[in-house]
């Protein structure tokens, strides 16, 4: 489990976290949800060990996170940043195989070929591999990313070596159709049934209700409410987070359907 | 769901590698050659081969070889080596295919070392004797760039970060503060020490001998030693920086080492050869053309590739007006600098 707890972040006299807690449990989606500047992105950076929190901890199964080297995190933990930027002509291949950089001299390099095979066809990108990443398209560019991420921590099924493995997804669908937006998220709900910890920024509501087991809703800095998706997504808690008026429904499957 | 043997079609490019770079070494013999070769007196190439195993009968052969062009070839060899890998160590650090050593003020540090000698040296020799040593215009060019590159290393950072676009602002700065200084002093120098400095600026192989080969061959060989064993991390800093951290890069160790290295390569490349420019840029650029981004090829391909164009360039510059011959930074940026707008003109484009 990853724990982050009073996380606050300060950027001058701003306080872009202010005491916020979260756990990101393996086996689990928590979808990550919350108006512009909320402080999405900053909470994601320190759980990912990018940023050191002012104020707080973060533990990484129990370890503290700041006291961990980048590449041992790196052997278990994936990051999806929002918008990469790549000025150089790899392919997307080449793209994915990086996220096989921190198993280079690890056991797990031995399934190098297969990790990347597998992720390419998880993310949907297998028919454009060898096309130069700089060719593709917004959305075609995220999957790969999304793929490199996959790659990173991906075992063969039934890997029984007991270490929790994480997935951060910053915004992973913003880029994508519909479509694409289901596939990535299908493909998340799958690593998180293999055991994998999810953690996603989701803009959508109906997309994070429809994946997340777990929701934390942030505002100003602060979780103003977290646990499991149907505690969360209720009428006064959506309202209270995006400030506007929302009506949940439960559909006839079960679903909910969040209306503004 | 695809088949898998669809998903795969072997990387022809990562299968391609090695034979790019024996291709590349073997140009390089052959440049390597050719450059023992040609000059004024030019010596069949069994000649060339038979004086440098020691077995050439014709001793004025023999010495021509060896003891004046093998040097200089050897030179060539090294500071092509150097100027090329830091480009394209460089280029992956800042994530910028343009980036150049010149950026973070390794050129304009040496070049103010340079002169610093070139117009004072004289005086303090009389206070100070040991100054006169030969060693002195390179030990001063040295010291000039690598106390550049620690210096905008030092103002970019701040709490143990260095923020690339600080980085490169503090060069602009420190590249303005060096340019005054160099101008300075060559304002108060005479017209020898005029005429000394701007040769020197426009780079040569000319000067050095055996002693210029001893004093740079073991830093700039330990430099690139460095800058290859981190091609997969300037890969992943080709992401990003925060993506190469989430993929286990320590990425500030990375820059400050990289950074180091470079400096410490093109410092001794300039400390023996004055400024050569725009090897750097044009050769790492065409080994990416041919054989993609990937630092694996990219700075073993740069250092052989750069190695085998100063070899030509050299012996160009020493035919092509003979017996006199030209100096041979304005060779490579006669070839470099059209090559360069060319990148530009179609950089804008493809944006």
């Amino acid at each position: 489990m990853i724990r982050a707890s009073g996380i606050s972040v300060l950027a001058g006299q701003r306080r872009l976290l202010d005491g916020a807690d979260l756990c990101v449990r393996p086996g689990r989606v928590t979808a990550l949800i919350g108006p512009n500047g909320a402080g999405k992105s900053t909470l994601i950076s320190v759980l990912a060990g990018e940023r050191r929190p002012d104020e707080g901890d973060v533990r990484f199964d129990d370890a503290p996170l700041g006291s961990m080297a980048p590449l041992r995190l790196a052997r278990r933990r994936a990051v999806l940043l929002q918008d990469s930027a790549l000025d150089f002509a790899f392919t997307a291949e080449e793209v994915i195989e990086l996220g096989r950089l921190p198993h280079s001299g690890d056991e797990a390099q031995l399934f190098d070929a297969r990790a990347i095979s597998e992720a390419a066809r998880l993310a949907g990108v297998a028919p454009f591999l060898s096309r130069s990443y700089q060719t593709l398209s917004g959305g075609e560019k995220q999957r790969v990313q999304f793929a490199r991420a996959i790659a990173q921590i991906w075992r063969p099924e039934g890997d029984a070596r007991g270490e929790s493995r994480y997935l951060i997804l910053d915004e992973p669908t913003s880029a994508l159709d519909l479509r694409h937006q289901r596939l990535v998220l299908d493909v998340a709900r799958l690593l998180a049934d293999q055991g994998v910890g999810v953690l996603a920024a989701i803009h959508d509501l109906n997309l994070a209700s429809a994946y997340a087991d777990d929701v934390a809703l942030l505002k100003n800095g602060r979780v103003i409410a977290s646990g499991e998706a149907d505690e969360v997504f209720t009428a006064p808690a959506l309202g209270a987070c995006f400030d506007v008026e929302v009506e949940v429904l439960k559909r006839a499957n079960g679903q909910r359907a969040i209306l503004v | 769901m695809t088949d898998i043997a669809d998903t795969r079609p072997r990387l022809s490019r990562a299968a391609r590698r090695p034979a790019i770079l024996a291709g590349l070494g073997a140009f390089l013999c052959l440049a390597f050659l050719v450059s023992l070769a040609t000059g004024a007196v030019s010596i069949p190439a069994g000649d060339v081969l038979r004086a440098l195993l020691g077995m050439e009968n014709d001793a004025r052969i023999a010495a021509i070889v060896q003891t004046i062009r093998l040097p200089r070839a050897l030179l060539a060899v090294i500071v092509g080596a150097a100027l090329a890998g830091a480009g394209a160590a460089f280029q992956g650090l800042f994530r910028n295919p343009l980036a150049d050593p010149s950026l973070i003020g390794v050129s304009g540090g040496a070049a103010l070392g340079a002169v610093f000698v070139i117009v004072l040296g004289s005086t303090l020799v009389g206070a100070l004797p040991f100054l006169a040593s030969p060693y002195l215009l390179p030990l001063a060019a040295f010291a000039g760039g690598l106390g550049a590159t620690f210096a905008i290393q030092g103002l970019a950072q701040s709490r143990g970060q260095a923020a690339t676009a600080t980085l490169l602002l503090a060069g602009i700065a420190v590249n303005a503060l060096t340019g005054a200084l160099t101008g300075l002093l060559v304002y108060i120098s005479n017209d020898t020490q005029l005429r000394d400095f701007t040769f020197w600026s426009m780079g040569s192989l000319a000067s050095g001998g055996w002693r210029a080969v001893t004093l740079a061959a073991l830093p700039i060989l330990l430099a690139l030693g460095i800058i290859l064993t981190r091609a997969r991390a300037l890969d992943a800093m080709l992401l990003g920086e925060r993506e190469a951290l989430h993929l286990g890069v320590a990425v500030q160790r990375l820059k400050h080492v990289v950074m180091v290295a470079a400096a410490l390569a093109v410092s001794s490349a300039v400390a023996v050869s004055g400024i050569v420019a725009f090897v750097g840029i044009v050769v790492p650029h065409v080994v990416r053309m041919m054989a993609g981004p990937d630092h694996r090829v990219v700075l073993p391909g740069s250092m052989l590739a750069g190695a085998a164009l100063l070899l030509i360039a050299d012996s160009f510059a020493r035919v092509i007006v003979a017996p006199a011959e030209l100096p041979i930074g304005l060779v490579t940026a006669a070839v470099g600098s059209p090559f360069f707008l060319w990148l530009l003109m179609r950089r804008r484009r493809s944006m």
